[in-house]
């Protein structure tokens, strides 16, 4: 296996882009992403586009030609990736198995979703193209009420108030307002939050990620193309691992244990030679408040139950014990499904390079970020190291 | 959305819903539903389809607010997590009963009730709710 | 008519759903000062109709008969408001039962009439040495006009009954029965109309009473009996007058007929409504009892079968009373979006 190296990094702004389709919002950041690694655009060799619902929503499939030709990339391998909500985490693996293994020496890497084209309740039944249709779905579960009743298990379990669990979301708001491509860039209070509308009981409405549109990109290549391109590179994908659970919630043995999580995050970790003490920047995939704490807890940082007590002590914030989600997370960031993976990427990559302006982690060398895919049906997790 | 609408994929699926039709799985013990030939706790390839007890209690619950597509009209509407006698798990709503009264643990049991319609003059879709015991 | 073999119950189950609306609220809304007909009558939630509610019935019938569902032979499904006007329920009925394929499946439509009809066709089928034991369900989700007199008095429930000719089985025995039948037209509905159309007092003499009374005396000619033979007597119950005027006419006293008169209670439940009926009836039955029903539906026309229980009626009671006594009101608002007067578009 050879090293992996990031060079490149290219985003959108996410929000509704009514005036960009979603070819126009993917080329938009793999061009960025191109720009910024300083090649010239044939150089990628293999493009992999992260995207869930371009088939519901769009009518759009083979998205990897679709993106390559309006690229100016005709030619290149290309694949769409699909593993629901963890579709940019999973392209990226994809992209990073690709480099490491040699085949090809620079590949790239775009996650995008354009979620604003239809309206509300079509968006609710797309995005339950991740759960089980004949089962789940049936029974008119929605995505939020699938977690929803996971969200309860862990109140009751825990005797947890949702409150606490609630300000991880007042956090990720707060953590926005410094990061020009977030959806949302203004502080919202834990009132605001426990006052937002139910979606599902006892999930309210400022509790989850926005629907938005946007696209994240991603340039790689390895050791090899360094040989040939030599330049300076500031940080390394150190490892990288995805897993899976048992698809639907509430058939695990136990709906919290985060089985899928716990596999993911061990391997990466294992791959790249550390271990949870060692992550001074992360990325949780907060679809839900619930999920974040349940991360934590997942990665040992706090004993299961007591997640929540990060988030009120501040050991979130970017001079705390463990910066997580310090350019806003899904909540505040946003959450173009499809687009989240590689964003989150985005935001660990400008952390390790020291440009994360007023959030930034000082010295920060290596970071993790999770990728949940469904309720956590698919996970992916990569490690990303500062290597100078 | 194309599948909502497909007669075969209902017509395929219509005993396992109406009967709650499961497997009991010989190697691990476990009871799933609905019934496959695949135990997903340990990958044994000979599970016994059995149908399931219609008696159980709600493990966890919420209430849908926000309906997808399918279901418009109907909220709200409570989606529950049922653990039957036996130990297997359903996903199903429950009925005869408002939002604020439900709770954890609540007994109850299995009713034969309309879900859903593929289109406004389509097949109806019928299936398992549960209700108060 | 005589069956040329004993057939009997051998279980029965009726439901009815939770919800229920007073007369009094339809009052408040379409309201004519006129007294209501009735207090209250049971209403559909929004996952029911006629096709769910028959199954729980039938459930019902067959978990108290306990017989082997490979010797269930029939599914007849009587009702006036099936879900689909072209695809049987017996065949969902019969396939949530775990009966099919090998089974004699039909909707029947004759209004009020249609439950008692398919308990006289199941009966046959079994006395023809055909079939071991039938099925016969009365089922109705009744449409009325809204603002219609028929609006406070349109109910939902659903009655079932396991009929056998295995006589070790028998909690009642069909000792006889009697159809009579006219082309009345009292109450109609015309293909591609939502609501029926009925004609007023002309629904009465000619239609409900004239039927009744024909099928109740031919019946009693015919074997030989008097209204004092009988312990109980159910008639269809459009409403609460209707049965105790025509019980009076034909000789019956008023103790005999409310232990089996519900539509106070939950309205008019079309075809299930005297089945419902005799349900109660059986659920407080002696043995020995001589029971007759007597059903009407429009169009027009009464069955009339006469039952004498066995010494093992009362060894089982269906839920009724369980699904009679749990009750959650709804205002009219809510009522019109069970009934589908309020659609989303």
């Amino acid at each position: 296996m050879k090293r992996v190296f990031v060079i490149g990094a290219g985003a959108t702004k996410i929000g509704e882009h009514w005036d960009k389709s979603l070819r126009e919002l993917a080329v938009e950041a793999l061009l960025a992403a191109v720009r910024d690694a300083g090649i010239d655009k044939r150089e990628v060799q293999a493009l992999y586009v992260g995207n869930m619902m371009s088939g519901e929503l769009q009518g759009q499939e083979h998205l990897g030609a679709l993106v390559a030709t309006w690229a100016g990339m005709a030619g290149v391998a290309a694949f769409k990736v699909e593993a629901a909500c963890a579709s940019g985490g999973a392209a990226l693996h994809q992209a990073y198995l690709a480099a490491a293994s040699g085949l090809y020496d620079c590949v790239a890497v775009v996650g995008v979703e354009k979620m604003t084209d239809a309206l509300p309740n079509d968006v609710t039944s797309a995005l339950l193209t991740a759960e089980d249709q004949d089962y789940v779905v049936f029974a008119g579960a929605t995505f939020v009420g699938l977690n929803a009743l996971a969200y309860r298990m862990y109140l009751s379990r825990y005797g947890v108030k949702q409150e606490d669990v609630a300000r991880f979301a007042v956090h990720c708001h707060k953590m926005a307002v410094n990061n020009p491509y977030a959806q949302f860039r203004r502080e919202v209070t834990l009132e605001e939050v426990m006052s937002s509308p139910l979606i599902a009981d006892p999930i309210r409405l400022l509790e989850c990620a926005p629907v938005g549109d946007g696209a994240a990109a991603l340039v790689l290549c390895n050791e090899d193309f360094l040989k040939r391109n030599p330049r300076d590179v500031l940080v390394e994908i150190a490892g990288g691992a995805v897993a899976t659970d048992i698809l639907s919630v509430h058939e695990r043995k136990d709906p919290l244990a985060m089985a899928g999580f716990r596999k993911a995050a061990g391997e990466a970790m294992k791959r790249a030679g550390i271990e949870t003490k060692d992550v001074d920047v992360l990325e949780v995939h907060d679809a839900f408040t619930v999920l974040g704490i349940l991360t934590l807890e997942a990665l040992g940082y706090a004993p299961p139950g007591k997640g929540w007590q990060l988030v009120a002590d501040g050991e979130l914030e970017p001079g705390g014990r463990i910066p997580t989600n310090t350019m806003g997370g899904l909540k505040a960031r946003g959450h173009p499904v499809g687009g989240t993976g590689v964003y989150q990427v985005f935001d660990i990559v400008r952390q390790l390079r020291g440009e994360a302006g007023a959030n930034q982690v000082e010295g920060a060398e290596i970071g993790l970020a999770q990728n949940l895919g469904g309720v956590a049906g698919t996970v992916a997790v990569h490690v990303m190291r500062r290597v100078r | 959305m194309v599948w909502a609408e497909s007669i075969p994929r209902a017509w395929r699926e219509r005993v396992k819903k109406y009967r709650l039709l499961g497997g009991k799985c010989p190697s691990c013990g476990s009871v799933v539903y609905p019934y496959r030939q695949v135990c997903p706790y340990c990958g044994s390839e000979v599970l016994q389809p059995v149908e399931l007890p219609r008696r159980g209690r709600v493990i966890s619950y919420t209430v849908v607010r926000h309906p997808p597509s399918d279901f418009v009209g109907k909220e709200p509407y409570v989606v529950a997590i049922v653990e039957l006698e036996g130990g297997a798990r359903v996903l199903a709503q429950l009925t005869d009963v408002k939002p604020e009264e439900v709770r954890e643990g609540m007994e109850v049991e299995a009713v034969f009730r309309r879900y859903r319609e593929q289109s406004p003059n389509g097949v109806i879709e019928y299936g398992i709710k549960f209700r108060p015991v | 008519m005589k069956f040329s073999m004993k057939v009997g119950i051998a279980g029965y189950g009726a439901y009815v759903p939770i919800y229920r609306i007073e007369g009094s609220e339809v009052a408040r809304i379409w309201g004519s000062g006129d007294e209501e007909p009735i207090k209250e009558k049971s209403v559909p939630g929004l996952d029911e109709d006629s096709l769910t509610m028959a199954f729980e019935a039938a459930r019902g019938a067959l978990e108290m008969a306990g017989v082997e569902r490979s010797e269930v032979g029939a599914v007849l499904v009587g009702s006036e408001s099936p879900p689909y006007a072209v695809k049987p329920s017996a065949t969902v009925i019969a396939e949530a039962l775990g009966l099919t394929p090998r089974v004699v499946a039909i909707d029947m439509e004759f209004a009020c009439k249609a439950g008692t009809t398919a308990m006289i066709l199941a009966a046959g089928l079994i006395a023809g040495g055909a079939i071991k034991h039938g099925l016969a369900i009365g089922t109705d989700n009744a449409q009325a006009r809204p603002g219609d007199e028929l609006e406070y008095t349109a109910g939902a429930g659903a009655a079932a009954y396991l009929l056998s000719g295995d006589s070790n089985r028998f909690l009642a025995v069909i000792e006889h029965a009697y159809s009579y039948v006219t082309d009345t037209p009292d109450f109609w509905r015309r293909e591609g109309e939502r609501y029926p159309r009925h004609a007023y007092r002309f629904t009465g003499a000619p239609a409900y009473f004239g039927h009744i009374v024909g099928a109740a005396k031919g019946l009693m000619e015919e074997a030989g009996l008097k209204p004092t033979d009988f312990d109980y007597v159910v008639f269809h119950q459009p409403n609460v007058k209707f049965p105790l005027r025509v019980a009076q006419m034909l000789g019956f006293k008023p103790e005999q007929v409310k232990p089996g008169l519900l539509s106070g209670e939950i309205g008019n439940t079309y075809a299930a409504a005297s089945l419902i009926g005799l349900a109660r009836v059986l659920d407080a039955a002696k043995p020995n009892q001589r029971i007759l029903v007597v059903s009407f539906g429009s169009g027009a026309g009464s069955d009339a079968i006469s039952l004498v229980t066995t010494d093992k009626v009362g060894s089982k009671r269906s839920s009724l009373e369980r699904f009679l006594s749990r009750k959650v009101y709804v205002d009219y608002g809510l009522y019109a979006k069970m009934k589908g007067i309020l659609r989303v578009a």
